[in-house]
């Protein structure tokens, strides 16, 4: 792993003196075996007890990391046949929030997702995952469009939140979240939502009203950036990871809070050193949360999933 | 004891307050910065005489504009978990509720209310900037359930005053659910046919604008209110760009198409009425026209016009987004 966050120096630095043993094992003179067993034992312990116990703050790191796998990784990965389908027939066509029609082990699905792009290139095609109201009305298009031919809908959540600019706000912004969220909430097909990164504020909610919602080991979800909520309620953006602790935006915190319904996990290190274990693992988590739903008929996944959301904070909370 | 404590300090301090209280009864416009008498400006429905600037209306102050005389019921909302994350920033959250209240004189950000408006009952949901920035957490989600389950079992049209920051951070995720909560909300009262009307006021931001206010069969707006998804502050660091004149304004919606009107704050509760009665189909109307006239012009109070230029209303609102 090239990429090291900045509480993972610790890890770095016995990775570091791995590669020079294993070099100096390459040249032969000196036998190393024996100290580089001792020193990959050791990186092993570090990585499970640094990741064993991570704060909110290091988490919201793990959720943005450049390496983990992103939406259109889980694409590849799981969905067969995938075919994109653009446009919000009115005005263009977001690229932050991609969607279309596949097959994900045997069914029809229709997949939604918001794409954060792996390289700098990708990120600026992608608007860095945070959507236009385009992709939110392009969305309900999709949402809609499933809804008709009876097909689940699965959404990968991945932002930072909708785009703020000029244009969006023209465009209506908040009232494409808000029909988003509302065609969501009334879909008669089964409707799963997983958070597989980074889960900001309305402009994630606006894809996450799900029957099942899903989310990974080391993914966060919260009404808005612990470095906003720092700037807003402390003054300051220098406290974000304050911010980040009382806002309790872990996985472990929203389903001790009801608010997600199970979470997928991660290998050990977090997804970023395993792509194809976590898509693997978020298929399964899948498969398994459609199972549960495809037998109801849809006015039911409609009330079922109506409830869910008007249970949440009325009980279970001290 | 003698004649100074007994008689004299009494007289000197009832005269030093009445000072304070005459300064009290004269508001300055954060608009105009005209001074206005209080009985003028209440009259004028809070409204400036002098530069028509719509000023902010606590719950209380709303209900009575809107609401027939004697008609205000409120509609109780359950109670809901106070601070359920433990939340602490520079402030304790339960602190700042404590002060919320004791400043308001409200339990919460969004009052609900049963009356007749022109004689046609309705249901009212009203939120009060005052109260946290009329963040919206699981009272508002409360509230606004409660407020829909009422008008669909009396079969009234669901009227909601949208006034709010956004969401309320001290209860962090969960004040993200309160969106798909109300959005429920506005959905029960559509699914039983009933009108649901929203009239955004100055400031309506954030979550709660990507919820329950841009649903609305009809949006309604008060002039100059600002009405946003992002903060200002937010766009700007982000384009690092001087925004438009009249940006995320009343007027600025209207012309993008998100609000069916801007709605004069005088015309406002007839405008309702005329909506809400044929939108209820009914063969005849049934709005009694309400004897309260409509406020006489006012006279400039004697003081010279203040310094407008440092008075602003651009309160910092803050939003996520």
């Amino acid at each position: 792993m090239n990429s090291f966050l900045e509480f993972e120096k610790p890890l770095a630095d016995i990775e570091g003196k791995l590669k020079e043993l294993k070099h100096l094992a390459e040249d032969g003179d000196v036998d190393v075996s024996s100290e580089i067993a001792k020193l990959e034992t050791r990186s092993d312990l570090l990585l499970r007890e640094t990741y064993e116990d991570l704060g909110a703050w290091q988490k919201t790191q793990v959720a943005r990391h450049a390496d983990r796998p992103h939406y259109l990784d889980y694409v590849e990965g799981l969905i067969e046949d995938f075919t994109t389908l653009a446009g919000d027939r009115g005005f263009g066509e977001d690229k932050a929030i991609l969607g279309g029609l596949g097959r994900f082990r045997g069914r029809s699905v229709m997949v939604i997702g918001q794409e954060k792009g792996s390289n700098t290139t990708d990120r600026i095609k992608h608007n860095f995952g945070m959507a236009q109201p385009e992709g939110y009305r392009k969305a309900v298009r999709l949402m809609k469009l499933a809804e008709k031919n009876n097909i689940p809908v699965i959404t990968f959540v991945d932002t930072a939140g909708a785009h703020p600019g000029i244009e969006a706000e023209e465009r209506g912004q908040a009232e494409a979240i808000a029909r988003s969220i509302d065609t969501g909430l009334s879909l008669k097909v089964p409707f799963i939502s997983i958070v597989i990164g980074e889960g900001g504020s309305g402009g994630a909610i606006a894809l996450a009203a799900g029957n099942t919602v899903l989310m990974l080991e080391h993914a966060i979800y919260s009404v808005i950036t612990p470095e906003g909520c720092a700037s807003i309620l402390w003054r300051s953006g220098d406290k974000a990871r304050d911010a980040a602790e009382a806002m309790k935006l872990t996985a472990q915190d929203l389903l001790e809070l009801g608010v997600i319904d199970k979470i997928i996990k991660e290998p050990l290190g977090g997804a970023h050193r395993g792509a194809a274990e976590t898509i693997t693992a978020t298929g399964d988590a899948l498969a398994e949360a459609l199972d549960n739903l495809v037998e109801k008929d849809g006015e039911t996944l409609r009330l079922e999933r109506r409830q869910k959301f008007l249970d949440m904070g009325r009980a279970g909370i001290a | 004891m003698n004649w100074l404590t007994n008689f004299v300090r009494p007289k000197i301090r009832a005269l030093v307050r009445k000072q304070d209280d005459r300064e009290t009864l004269w508001e300055k416009c954060p608009s105009c910065g005209q001074m206005i008498f209080h009985r003028d400006l209440d009259a004028a429905m809070r409204v400036c005489p002098h530069c028509d600037h719509h000023m902010r209306l606590n719950a209380r102050q709303r209900l009575e504009q809107l609401l027939d005389d004697g008609t205000i019921e409120r509609i109780a909302v359950p109670d809901v978990p106070a601070d359920p994350l433990k939340f602490r920033d520079v402030k304790k959250y339960t602190d700042r509720l404590k002060d919320a209240r004791a400043k308001t004189s409200e339990d919460e950000a969004m009052v609900v209310a049963s009356g007749t408006m022109n004689g046609l009952g309705i249901i009212t949901c009203v939120q009060n900037f005052a109260f946290m920035g009329g963040s919206m957490g699981l009272a508002a989600g409360e509230a606004m359930l409660a407020g829909a389950e009422r008008a669909v079992a009396d079969s009234k049209p669901l009227i909601i005053f949208a006034a709010a920051g956004g969401a309320r951070m001290q209860e962090g995720i969960l004040s993200l659910m309160q969106m798909p909560r109300t959005t429920i909300a506005v959905e029960m009262v559509q699914e039983a046919g009933l009108p649901y009307i929203v009239v955004l006021t100055d400031p309506t931001t954030g979550g709660v604008t990507a919820s329950y206010a841009m649903i609305g069969d009809i949006h309604i707006a008060e002039p100059g209110a600002l009405i946003g998804f992002a903060g200002q502050r937010v766009i700007q660091d982000t384009i690092r760009e001087k925004l438009p004149d009249g940006f995320q304004r009343a007027e600025y919606l209207l012309e993008h198409g998100m609000i069916d009107m801007v709605v004069h704050r005088h015309e406002l509760r007839d405008t309702l009425s005329r909506i809400v009665d044929m939108m209820m189909n009914r063969d005849e109307s049934r709005i009694i026209k309400s004897l309260a006239a409509l406020p006489p012009a006012v006279d400039a109070p004697s003081e010279e016009k203040t310094d407008a230029d440092d008075a602003s209303d651009a309160a910092p609102v803050e939003t996520d987004s």
